[in-house]
């Protein structure tokens, strides 16, 4: 572990979600940044290429999304850590890169701080609806890991943690942010550089000869190289061998897939970051995420005073879902409430994992500002009579 | 002296060292011109003396977009149309890379063509070969942003009736400061187009016109590959520094070939130190650029 | 070019070459450039194919070619190069 200390901002600080977010890809050793201006992500580039020449990192604005998304694998590639920044529409645009990074392995972090949709929808006001387009909003099938900070503080602390899981896993890892996390200004406290947990690129020992790119010589990840260092790699989005070879059958197929799946649905319980609070005698648990589950603390307290024994929980990690954890929960509430600010993404997943063994009760939401907690605790109310 | 047939003991071909041999034979058909325009690059490099650890290749989707899959260098295969940002990112955090984009007409020209034209403004310092076989070869033939009037396609079965882009204009207009035409008939003239090119710091862009035997040639009765090539043999007329704007290729026409762009501009990194330089003194330390002494 | 080499080429006997062309067959898909192209036409197609059912050149007239490498640099398959070989009078 390293850590670059002219990345560190070390200090308080009162900054906004997408300041904060900056800071933490400088922190967790970011050194290239592509994005093309989107509301209300913007100011997540605006700040890096004000940063990156003081610190060594290059920043270009591209000629669209298309193009940012797929200049941040090549400087995966050249052995950089490498990031970009959007929201809702130019996510959409980028849904072809996060494939062939989840395809080709490559670390990489997509920033999403996602407004109300579809299409332009609103682009200044929040929403919650692209957490499905995150997971499978490029063909083919992949699993990626996705974020969700509710606070500036976490907007830093956890695209360190973005970083440090695409390095571990050698996946792209989504950034979902929302407009409110994005644009709401609060201490960040920066600690010293010695006091941050950075994970390092794991270059392969082996020399040229004895590498293959896509061997997995330990546990589930194949080790990674970068241009310039004389492995003569071949990388594809096309189905590849351990060579890196296209190989087009079914045998290549199944073995490189299913690896790509397992790494990170066989290791969910690993993976998965969550808040949990209460729920040992609770009735009812809300579940939550995201700016939401800030929201749904006051219609926790309102339903509480009322009565209620509520617990909750908050997924940090959202995608893979904490299955072991919902499985457990389910077993002995009444319901879960589920309120996001979408018509229903996450709460089908928690519905699936309930598996008929508890109510599953979406409050949904469409976006543009955040829940009436009151819609909250109506909802926790009505479950838990 | 006889005709030797390959065996162990014989030398072996001087492009092998060049080439990913363990993935032939490559899946071009007969008469394709794609291979000869590899044939010319690997000699392109022998020549160069660049320490092939530091050249990386990078290209998109299509017949062409195999070319990175056959070359024995750091070589990635990405997605349609975006070879080109991928070299951009490539190039940007690693200046010491040699990086050479090799792709179609129809990757570099039409769905990958907002890259083309931003990394020419930009002066990336990357070098763009594009092959101009003048349709989408692999997936069936169908009419592309190159394909000359009244040429028959798969997808215009009553002739192209589109105004096609002439590729050097399009490079020149864009900024790109090295800009040269060539045929897959014009093997020495290539060859040496690639060295020049790939020594030119900034973007640089050679189109090679070649022949689609069994999509183009075959589909417009106009042979195969080897009538192709006659045809360009014929036809070409050099032209170094003719002004770009008169060099549009029309359906069996006369193709102006030769190098029409060769001026000096910084680089994207070069004007980016510039910048940041003047503005910010001793705050800032250069970014390496690979074109330091 | 230094006096010394200069002068030593003078001295030198004076050379010439011949061609030599190596063909892997089995590699060639008959396209035919190499014959079509080779300034000296010292090339020819076989009339016997290959496996996968081409006819691939083959050197018809010895004392033309000059290990130019023409074809070398005009095969697209990789299949057909060239050496210049020394022959000293």
């Amino acid at each position: 572990m390293t850590v670059d200390p002219k990345g560190v901002l070390t200090g308080h600080h009162y900054l906004d979600g997408d300041h904060a977010c900056c800071e933490g890809a400088l922190a967790a050793g970011c050194r290239f940044a592509a994005g093309y201006p989107i509301t209300p992500s913007t100011e997540v580039v605006e700040r890096i290429s004000a940063r990156f020449p003081m610190i060594g990192g290059v920043f270009i604005q591209m000629e669209d999304e298309l193009a940012s998304s797929i200049a941040v694998l090549g400087a995966a590639w050249a052995g950089k850590k490498s990031m970009t920044v959007t929201s809702g529409p130019g996510f959409s645009l980028m849904m072809e890169h996060i494939g062939l990074a989840a395809m080709t392995e490559t670390p990489v972090v997509f920033v999403n701080v996602q407004r109300g949709g579809p299409s332009t929808g609103l682009p200044t006001l929040p929403g919650q609806a692209d957490m499905m387009q995150a997971r499978w909003g490029s063909h083919g099938d992949y699993e990626i890991i996705a974020l969700c900070p509710n606070s500036p503080q976490e907007c830093f602390d956890l695209t360190i943690e973005a970083f440090n899981l695409s390095e571990k896993y050698r996946v792209p890892v989504m950034f979902m942010m929302d407009e409110c996390v994005g644009h709401m200004t609060e201490r960040v406290i920066i600690p010293k550089p010695e006091e941050l947990h950075v994970v390092d690129r794991k270059f392969t020992s082996r020399p040229p000869g004895e590498y293959l790119p896509y061997k997995v010589y330990d546990g589930w990840v194949p080790e990674m190289v970068k241009a310039g260092d004389g492995y003569r790699f071949h990388i594809t989005g096309l189905t590849h061998n351990e060579v890196g070879y296209p190989a087009m059958n079914w045998q290549a197929q199944e073995k490189l897939v299913r690896r790509l799946i397992d790494k990170i649905r066989k290791n969910a319980d690993e993976i998965a970051m969550y808040e949990e609070a209460d729920t040992e005698d609770a009735d009812v648990v809300v579940l939550s995420y995201g700016i939401t589950s800030r929201v749904a603390m006051r219609g926790v307290e309102m339903a509480r005073a009322q009565g209620a024994k509520v617990g909750t929980l908050r997924l940090i990690v959202v995608w893979p879902m904490p299955e072991t954890k919902i499985r457990e929960i389910a077993g002995k509430v009444k319901a879960i409430v589920v309120p996001e600010m979408n018509y229903g993404q996450v709460a089908l997943e928690v519905e699936r994992l309930a598996g008929g063994r508890t109510q599953t009760v979406l409050v949904p939401h469409g976006g543009g500002t955040v829940h009436d907690p009151e819609a909250i605790a109506r909802a926790i109310l009505e479950v838990s009579r | 002296m006889t005709t030797q047939v390959a065996e162990a003991n014989t030398p072996i071909n001087p492009v092998e060292p060049f080439l990913r041999m363990d993935r032939m034979p490559h899946i071009w058909c007969p008469g394709c011109g794609i291979g000869t325009t590899v044939n010319c690059f690997a000699r392109a490099l022998t020549s160069s003396g660049y320490d092939l650890d530091k050249v990386a290749i990078v290209s998109g989707i299509g017949c062409t977009g195999r070319v990175a899959g056959y070359l024995n260098l750091d070589s990635f295969h990405t997605t349609h149309g975006r070879a080109i940002p991928f070299a951009t990112g490539l190039k940007l955090a690693n200046p010491e890379l040699k990086v050479v984009v090799y792709s179609g007409d129809g990757d570099l020209i039409a769905i990958g063509g907002n890259h083309l034209i931003h990394a020419a403004r930009r002066n990336i310092d990357i070098t763009v070969v594009c092959v101009n076989n003048m349709l989408y070869g692999m997936t069936g033939g169908q009419v592309g942003p190159a394909t000359p009037n009244t040429a028959i396609a798969s997808t215009a079965p009553y002739g192209a009736f589109e105004q096609p882009f002439n590729l050097p204009f399009l490079a020149d207009s864009c900024g790109a400061v090295y800009v040269a035409r060539w045929t897959s008939y014009h093997v020495r003239q290539m060859t040496r187009a690639m060295r020049e090119a790939m020594a030119k710091p900034g973007f640089s862009f050679i189109e090679i016109v070649a022949p689609c035997p069994t999509l183009y040639q075959r589909r417009n009765r106009l042979g195969d590959g080897l009538d192709a090539m006659k045809y360009y043999k014929q036809r070409s007329t050099r032209k170094d520094g003719a002004s770009t704007r008169d060099v549009d290729i029309d359906f069996q026409g006369d193709i102006v070939v030769g190098k029409f762009i060769d001026r000096e501009r910084p680089t994207f990194l070069q004007a980016m130190n510039h910048r940041f330089t003047e503005r910010l003194g001793s705050r800032y330390t250069p970014y390496p650029t690979g074109l330091e002494d | 070019m230094s006096a010394a080499t200069q002068a030593g080429a003078v001295k030198k006997k004076k050379k010439k070459y011949q061609g030599r062309i190596y063909v892997d067959r089995e590699r060639c898909k008959g396209c035919g450039f190499c014959v079509e192209f080779c300034p000296f036409g010292a090339l020819e197609l076989e009339t016997d194919y290959n496996a996968k059912g081409y006819h691939p050149p083959f050197l018809a007239h010895e004392d033309k070619c000059n290990g130019c490498d023409l074809c070398g640099l005009y095969c697209p398959d990789f299949a057909i190069f060239s050496e210049k070989i020394r022959v000293e009078d």
